[in-house]
């Protein structure tokens, strides 16, 4: 999967470094911002609540 | 007769493609092998990521949320017509505080509690879902208001979104907790002895600290331990987060009463003495 990704990267690799640099970033901060907050009320490790 | 397909012979490399092997039917399983490690290292990341937005993220956020709510609840105060200024001649009748009722998610007191940090101030919102403590702490709704009778009950985060209660578990008998509403000071003090540290030795039998399981929800009843809907015996304060502090396994709960009449802040704007722990 990362070798595919890398390999269709464009440029020299210094330009793919950065990509994938950027790519990465963009994954961590959709998953930080988008996908954990979404997620989170379904884990039940977060209750600090009493409830019958 | 040459084959048409030749499934023997690499073909010959396509330029731009880098020199990588052919895909032989026998590397497909190499190929899966590879796929299924790197997925699983890809989900071991996620999961680290995970528990960075846990304890970062979420304090950020919340750190956000705090300072829109603080924002928020002190505008109210400065045009809430109900809070008059200091009359010139001392007040012959006790002060009695304005009733409070808002919606849920509204803010409508802020918490001081002087053990965790000097300078601790938390906006309480109504509500105690989700929603409502991922800004901070928040209040079981049909519990009492403060310095009414029955139980102001109040559930917060351990760990994560600010961490309002983190170290719950170092409140002292006797330690003050700090109530602050658009028109008065609340001072609750934690239930048990001050001179031994022992939570238990009220007279009313409520500890000052106890570690429950998630279902008792009998410690925020009226009457602290006492029946859902029973009477209320005093006017108590309840903090409830989990324990231990990475689980929701129990649950952490403080016991406080109320210490003294409601102090106006027409006439002590500050707070009071016990704010400073």
């Amino acid at each position: 999967m990362y070798t595919w990704i890398w390999r269709h990267l464009p440029g020299p690799f210094p330009a793919k470094a950065l990509a994938a640099l950027v790519l990465v970033a963009a994954v961590s901060a959709l998953l930080l911002f988008v996908v954990f907050p979404q997620v989170e009320p379904l884990l039940p490790f977060t209750d600090v609540t009493v409830t019958p | 007769m040459s084959s048409a397909v030749d499934l023997d012979e690499p073909p010959a490399a396509t330029p731009g493609d880098g020199g990588s092997p052919p895909r032989r039917r026998r590397d497909w399983g190499r190929t899966l092998v590879r796929g299924i490690g790197q997925t699983l290292i890809t989900l071991g990341l996620v999961a680290l990521l995970f528990v960075g937005y846990e304890l970062w993220v979420t304090d950020l956020i919340a750190a956000q949320d705090q300072e829109q709510l603080s924002e928020e609840i002190h505008e109210q105060w400065r045009d809430d017509p109900t809070v008059a200024p200091a009359p010139a001649a001392p007040v012959e009748q006790p002060f009695t505080p304005a009733a409070i009722s808002v919606g849920v998610g509204d803010p409508f007191a802020v918490l001081h509690i002087p053990r965790l940090a000097a300078d601790y101030s938390r906006v309480i919102v109504e509500g105690a879902a989700q929603d409502q403590l991922a800004q901070g702490p928040g209040h079981y709704i049909g519990t009492a208001m403060p310095g009414e009778q029955g139980n102001l009950a109040i559930a917060g985060h351990r760990v994560g979104r600010g961490s309002p209660f983190l170290d719950l578990d170092q409140m002292r008998p006797g330690d003050p907790i700090v109530v602050e509403t658009a028109d008065a000071w609340f001072v609750y003090r934690v239930l048990g002895d001050p001179a031994t540290g022992s939570f238990d030795g009220d007279p009313s039998g409520i500890p000052g600290q106890e570690i429950v399981r998630p279902e008792a929800v009998s410690v925020i009843s009226p009457t602290p331990g006492g029946p859902a809907e029973g009477p209320a015996s005093g006017a108590y304060l309840t903090l409830t987060t989990c324990h231990p502090k990475y689980s929701a396994q129990q649950r952490l709960i403080i016991h406080a009463r109320l210490d003294g009449a409601p102090i106006s802040k027409a006439t002590t704007p500050d707070g009071p003495p016990a704010l400073a722990g």
